[in-house]
């Protein structure tokens, strides 16, 4: 059984967010970076699936400049085996569909059994990645996996649908799949994984090799969000003051 | 500072001890506080991750790790309770060095491996009710019979050995009559003859384990001994040196918890339409200690590094130990000012962190004895 696991690296929930002047990205220099928290659980499941079979290889997979290197030796020091980090170096690419393109082409000849991949990116938030990369290499994909159970050339897994709803999948292997925060319970890395983590492969090739295409997606602008604060007293009767009411919440807010 | 005495290991097992502190001792430290109650899960889960096999080397089943390490995982610790953190650090600095340091092979491997795993704590023995401070005026004294000794005597305030598998301690030694000094044995806690008092109640620390313990006609085989009759005192006061390292990071870390908590209050905490922390008396306040925090992280960083690269401490960790506790209890103190009447009352966990730093400036070597080891130990340069 091998099983890559997609770790991004993604500001800290606590972390500084100072917007660059050319408003374009964040000033990285002032940002405190930290394991995208939904990749714990993918790593963590990937690690019981193997540790359950009792063989295989967990491989962890980033993408990054060379700060990304500390997410993957942590992933290392948690009990994966290896590492292939696709290194950017200048500005790092935020679109999802040029993101998988790269990860296909060098993931392609690994012949992974399974994909997993964090529910979504705490940073873009855009959750693309794991499904579409599944596609590009002709795995069967599925989402937010609450359960896995492996079977001999196949995988089962139990989705979250909307409100309450369950589904049991079964998907043929190779698969991509992306894991819902919670289903399991992370370990922290032990000292002896910490210092174990200093002997194992970080393959790192660079991006640059492997940009596939032209960019679908660019991000124009990035600003934090005017709060304003506006007060309107409605005065008069009961039935002056619904119809106002009525009359706001159908042209101003439009939510009726 | 972060790069100064690290490697990006030591910064991982930092961030790797805090998320495990935050996630997990943090949220039942009051109770446990409160309860008077030992942490054995606690302890079962550091076990797992090698923080109790952190000082043994690997081949007796540790993590091998240096004293820099040590003193991180012990400020993560202390800065989520002390309780814990001492429990882990009395359990390595004072229950496994020894053994380490002095044992046979034999006692390496039967003690070891399971004191690494955390599955065995360990305990050390020297205070007695008449000798504290003064060390060499330990009672205690075991008479050579064959090839045992019979063990008479006692000591007071042990660490952890209500919950110990296995306690090293000192004594006399008698043999053909002769009086050869204090030598130091290791036995297991199931010793007969071994009898442990009931727990302390205490000011501070109420989560450790504390206790009396008396030796009555306790029978040991002579190959307990630590080392040579004679040496024990020294052996002793040779691991008391690292454990000074050890309270100092403890200090840090007990500091450090108070101080977050009493920095994070200012900001929230208005009082006359403003931000108490606004108030110059208040700003100031944290700001000072911030200050001592920082220089007592760099004493005890730089002791720790020095008995690393096997140089001798003895200055450096009494100045560590001295600076570091009087710190914990000034800013213990005044993270309680900054709170006001919050700091004062249970729930908000401050006064916690005051009460258990006092015993910092009386454990392992009281601020008066490092005072006098440090005086000592300058003067010998003066030539005169
Ligand atoms: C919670 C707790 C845990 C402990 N854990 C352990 C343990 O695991 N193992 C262990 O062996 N011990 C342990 N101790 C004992 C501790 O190390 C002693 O309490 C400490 O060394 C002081 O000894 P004492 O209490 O006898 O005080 P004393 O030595 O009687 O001191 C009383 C006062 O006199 C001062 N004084 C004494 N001699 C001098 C001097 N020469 N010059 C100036 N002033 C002096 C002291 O500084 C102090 O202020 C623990 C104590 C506590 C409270």
């Amino acid at each position: 059984m091998k099983i890559a696991v997609l770790v991004k690296q993604v500001p800290g929930s606590e972390s500084v967010l100072p917007i660059l002047n050319d408003e374009t990205w964040v000033d990285e220099s002032l940002v405190s970076f930290i394991m995208n928290p939904p990749d714990n659980f993918a790593i963590e499941e990937a690690l019981l699936i193997k540790e359950k079979a009792g063989e295989g290889e967990v491989v962890i997979v980033s993408m990054g400049p060379d700060r990304v290197k500390k997410t993957i030796k942590e992933g290392l020091a948690k009990g994966a085996d290896r590492a292939i980090h696709l290194e950017e170096d200048g500005q790092i690419e935020t679109d999802p569909l040029s993101i998988s393109k790269s990860f296909s082409t060098v993931l392609k000849e690994e012949n992974f059994d399974l994909i997993f991949t964090g529910l979504q990116s705490d940073d873009t938030g855009m959750g693309q990645t794991g499904v579409l990369l599944g596609e590009m290499l002709g795995y069967s994909t599925a989402t937010l996996a609450m359960e896995t159970d492996v079977q001999s050339d196949s995988i089962r897994v139990k989705r979250e649908l909307e409100s309450g709803w369950f589904q049991w999948v079964k998907l043929p292997m190779p698969a991509s799949i992306s894991i819902q925060s919670g289903l399991n319970t992370p370990r922290y890395p032990s000292l002896k994984g910490i210092m174990g983590a200093k002997r194992k492969e970080i393959k790192s090739i660079p991006v640059s090799e492997h940009r596939v295409g032209s960019k679908m997606q660019t991000i124009e602008k990035v600003f934090i969000p005017q709060t304003s604060k506006q007060t309107e007293m409605i005065e008069g009767d009961a039935d002056s003051v619904a119809t106002r009411i009525v009359e706001i919440l159908k042209t101003d807010l439009k939510v009726l | 500072m972060d790069n100064l005495f690290f490697t990006n290991e030591h910064i991982m097992i930092r961030n790797m001890v805090r998320e495990f502190a935050d996630s997990e001792i943090t949220p039942v430290a009051q109770e446990l506080d409160e309860l008077g109650k030992f942490p054995r899960d606690l302890v079962d889960k550091m076990g797992e991750l090698g923080l109790m096999g952190i000082l043994i080397p690997e081949k007796y089943g540790g993590a091998g790790l240096d004293m820099v390490a040590f003193a991180t995982a012990i400020m993560e610790l202390g800065r989520a309770d002390a309780s814990v953190a001492i429990t882990m650090t009395a359990h390595s600095s004072l229950g496994s060095l020894p053994i380490l340091m002095f044992g046979s092979e034999e006692q390496k491997n039967t003690y070891l491996p399971k004191l690494a795993s955390g599955e065995m704590l360990g305990a050390f023995g020297l205070t007695e009710p008449d000798a504290g401070s003064d060390a060499g005026a330990t009672k205690t004294k075991a008479v050579r019979d064959g090839d045992e000794y019979v063990v008479n005597g006692g000591k007071i305030f042990i660490t952890n050995v209500g919950e110990a598998g296995v306690l090293s301690f000192t004594s006399q030694v008698v043999e053909n009559g002769e009086n050869l000094g204090i030598a130091a044995f290791t036995i297991p806690t199931n010793t007969e003859g071994l009898e442990i008092g009931p727990k302390e109640k205490k000011m501070g620390w109420r989560a450790s384990d504390t206790r009396q313990l008396f030796f009555k006609d306790m029978r040991i085989p002579a190959s307990s001994i630590l080392g040579t009759p004679g040496e024990g005192f020294k052996t002793f006061m040779k691991t008391l040196t690292s454990g000074r390292v050890s309270i100092g990071a403890l200090s840090v870390g007990t500091a450090v918890g108070a101080y977050e908590r009493a920095l994070a209050y200012s900001k929230e905490r208005e009082a006359f339409g403003k931000s108490i922390h606004k108030f110059q008396s208040v700003g100031f306040k944290l700001a000072d200690m911030a200050t001592k925090i920082e220089a007592s992280k760099l004493l005890v960083y730089h002791a720790a590094w020095m008995k690393d690269q096997g140089l001798d401490i003895t200055k450096e960790a009494a100045m560590a130990k001295l600076f570091a506790s009087e710190t914990a209890m000034e800013v213990t103190t005044e993270a309680i000012q900054v709170l006001g009447g919050y700091g004062y009352v249970r729930d908000y966990g401050v006064e916690r962190f005051f009460r258990d730093a006092k015993i910092l400036e009386i454990g392992e070597g009281t601020s008066e004895i490092q005072r006098l080891i440090i005086s000592r130990e300058i003067i010998k340069d003066v030539q005169v």
